[in-house]
């Protein structure tokens, strides 16, 4: 081994490897404190709008000072929970079909690519197929419109997750029910789905994330709306496009309102998404 | 089974005819069933054959009015009702560009630690956060990359690269001109951060899907961990890392709210990595409310139509190398 250690071949490649490993880990590093640097700038700057008033005032007009996102949130939750009750049927549904014929069947495995494509195209281009197919026609921007255009975001998520469980579901399980004579849609739903429940609930848990922090696609759907409504067929006002209007501006008290609404924004999002992950991990088919 | 053989034969009659009216119930359960699935799974298709008819239509005025040219135009100019898509279109692959090249060696990195160097009880923990960088809202990056990123990187960072790479013959032009912090080589970088965690998590599946008898040969033979990666690990999955760089491509292309806040909105093309810019998605979500012009708003339909197309093409060539190594991995 020594007269190994001492080989001029043999300690060049040695140090490549400690170069390649300590780049390596140095990635790593420079990954986790990009995590913490933006979530430690959150915490500092919007901690201080985060008072009862954020969730009680609604936000302020041009000039005047305080002022909430109560307007805001409402309209962002009753958005992203249209937009769920909608995905949601639709994307275990489909997901079911990719899942059950996707072996046997062309149309199942086109759907399947481009579900896989649809869930990288840029969601900006989403919203202005909204805006042209409805917007444009009803002549108003409304939390509809907005509701829309997430739920074609959330579609393919759940199509996605739901299809990847329903694979992973064991043939012996299926053939069980086969052979006590079920029909395939009664094994579909009531064996082969009922068996990955919490992989579905993680399929839904991640499109509400994902939506939730979506911006580009409200700018032409729901727009923004100063006051407080809830009336879905009227311009929303919602989170995302309140800190991007907020942010922008030149208002001290905005800006603050911007990173409070920014904070509770990431964090509900995360939160969310290490709920799915915790769902998944304690009911995951072994 | 006595029983049945000593059945009179109108009872096997009768029960045989119950059995095959349920199968025929259930034929017919089974034929509504898949129509009503599949219609649910069709929505998807239709949708992206809803959104490339509509953008076709939108853009549909504006390509009759500048034909071809469109795409290499450089004025846009809202005042003259002139538009070309060059600054847009340049913007946006030049931004996706910085980020490939500082997100690939990162994420290669970043995939290569998960799988091979990180202690077990760390795996978990260090993925997850990994994933969590996915999740962070792009707004969320904007705001960051506006606010604390763009001054800091202005200060430091740019001066440091003009004063060393700005001096370079050939290249040295891309490093010039004021460090304002805003600007094309910024919204790359941001675009980079935002691309590292898809990369890298594609990396990592597919880095461990090698199978450990050729990994444990080459460490057989005496390689060191680096070379097993170099040599083994990843020519093994090289249809996967393109594919997975691919997919980050794709997300970089049309992403809009990070780079809106910090490419700088400017409708000029300067040879500077320093200068602002703008991409076809920042472009689209600062015009698009209030283009007033009928011309105007199909331009941003055929700059749509533009982004979308290069999209699919990407996604698409990033999807079918990655099916290509999951077949590979149900043969090894």
């Amino acid at each position: 081994m020594i007269g190994n250690a001492m080989n001029p071949v043999y300690r060049k490649r040695l140090r490549k490897h400690r170069l390649g490993m300590f780049l390596s880990v140095a990635a790593m590093s420079l990954g986790v404190a990009v995590l913490l640097w933006i979530l430690g700038t959150l915490l500092v700057n919007g901690f201080s709008a985060l008072t009862m008033d954020m969730f009680t005032a609604d936000t302020p007009a041009p000039g005047s000072e305080g002022g909430g996102l109560r307007n805001a949130i409402l309209g962002s939750l009753m958005m992203v929970g249209l937009s769920t009750a909608v995905s949601t049927p639709i994307g275990i549904l489909a997901g079911i079909y990719l899942a059950e014929y996707g072996e046997e069947n062309k149309v199942a495995q086109v759907t399947r690519f481009v579900t896989d494509i649809m869930l990288s195209a840029p969601s900006i281009v989403i919203g202005l197929f909204v805006y042209a197919l409805y917007v444009a026609n009803v002549k108003h921007f409304s939390g509809y419109a907005g509701s829309i255009a997430l739920s074609l975001i959330a579609i393919p998520v759940v199509v996605r997750t739901t299809d990847n469980m329903l694979r992973l579901v064991p043939n012996s399980l299926l053939e069980a029910a086969f052979a006590l004579g079920a029909p395939r849609w009664k094994v579909a739903m009531l064996v082969r789905l009922r068996a990955v429940k919490a992989g579905v609930v993680t399929g839904v848990l991640l499109a509400v994330a994902r939506v939730s922090g979506e911006t580009a696609p409200l700018l032409f759907t729901a727009l923004n709306n100063q006051f407080f409504s809830a009336d879905m067929n009227q311009p929303l006002a919602n989170l995302p496009v309140v800190i991007y209007q907020f942010a922008m501006s030149p208002y001290d008290n905005w800006r603050s309102l911007a990173w409070g609404g920014a904070l509770l924004v990431t964090f509900s999002v995360l939160a969310l998404n290490i709920l799915s992950r915790t769902v998944f991990a304690q009911k995951a088919p072994k | 089974m006595n029983a049945e053989i000593t059945m009179p034969a109108t009872a096997v009659l009768i029960e045989d005819r119950a059995m095959r009216s349920t199968m025929r119930k259930q034929r017919i359960q089974d034929w509504f069933f898949h129509k009503i699935t599949m219609s649910f799974a069709l929505t998807v298709l239709f949708v992206l054959v809803g959104i490339i008819v509509s953008l076709m239509i939108g853009a549909w005025p504006a390509l009759k009015e500048f034909g071809p040219a469109f795409v290499s135009t450089v004025e846009w100019d809202p005042v003259n009702d002139q538009y070309g898509a060059a600054i847009a279109i340049v913007g946006t692959l030049v931004t996706s560009a910085i980020a490939l090249l500082i997100a690939f060696p990162v994420s290669f990195g970043i995939a290569l630690f998960l799988t091979e160097v990180c202690p077990a009880w760390l795996r978990r923990p260090l993925g997850t956060a990994v994933e969590l960088l996915a999740g962070v809202p792009s707004i969320i990056y904007g705001m960051w990359g506006l606010f604390v990123f763009a001054p800091l990187f202005g200060d430091y960072v740019q001066p440091l690269l003009k004063s060393t790479l700005g001096a370079l013959p050939w290249i040295g032009v891309l490093f010039k001109g004021p460090t304002m912090g805003i600007g094309i080589l910024t919204a790359g970088v941001i675009l980079a951060v935002m691309i590292i965690p898809f990369i890298s998590s594609v990396m990592r599946d597919v880095f461990e899907i090698v199978p450990a008898v050729l990994k444990e040969s080459a460490y057989g033979l005496g390689c060191t961990r680096w070379e097993v990666v170099r040599k083994v690990v990843l020519p093994y999955t090289k249809n996967g890392v393109v594919g997975g760089v691919m997919l980050g491509l794709g997300r970089a292309l049309g992403e809009t709210m990070a780079v809106t806040f910090v490419i700088g909105n400017a409708n000029k093309l300067g040879a500077s990595l320093f200068s602002p810019g703008n991409s076809i998605a920042s472009t689209l979500a600062n015009e698009f409310a209030e283009a007033s012009s009928q011309l105007h708003v199909s331009s941003l339909f055929a700059l749509a139509l533009i982004l979308f197309v290069i999209t699919l093409i990407v996604l698409s060539a990033a999807k079918l190398m990655l099916m290509g190594l999951s077949r590979k991995e149900g043969v090894k």
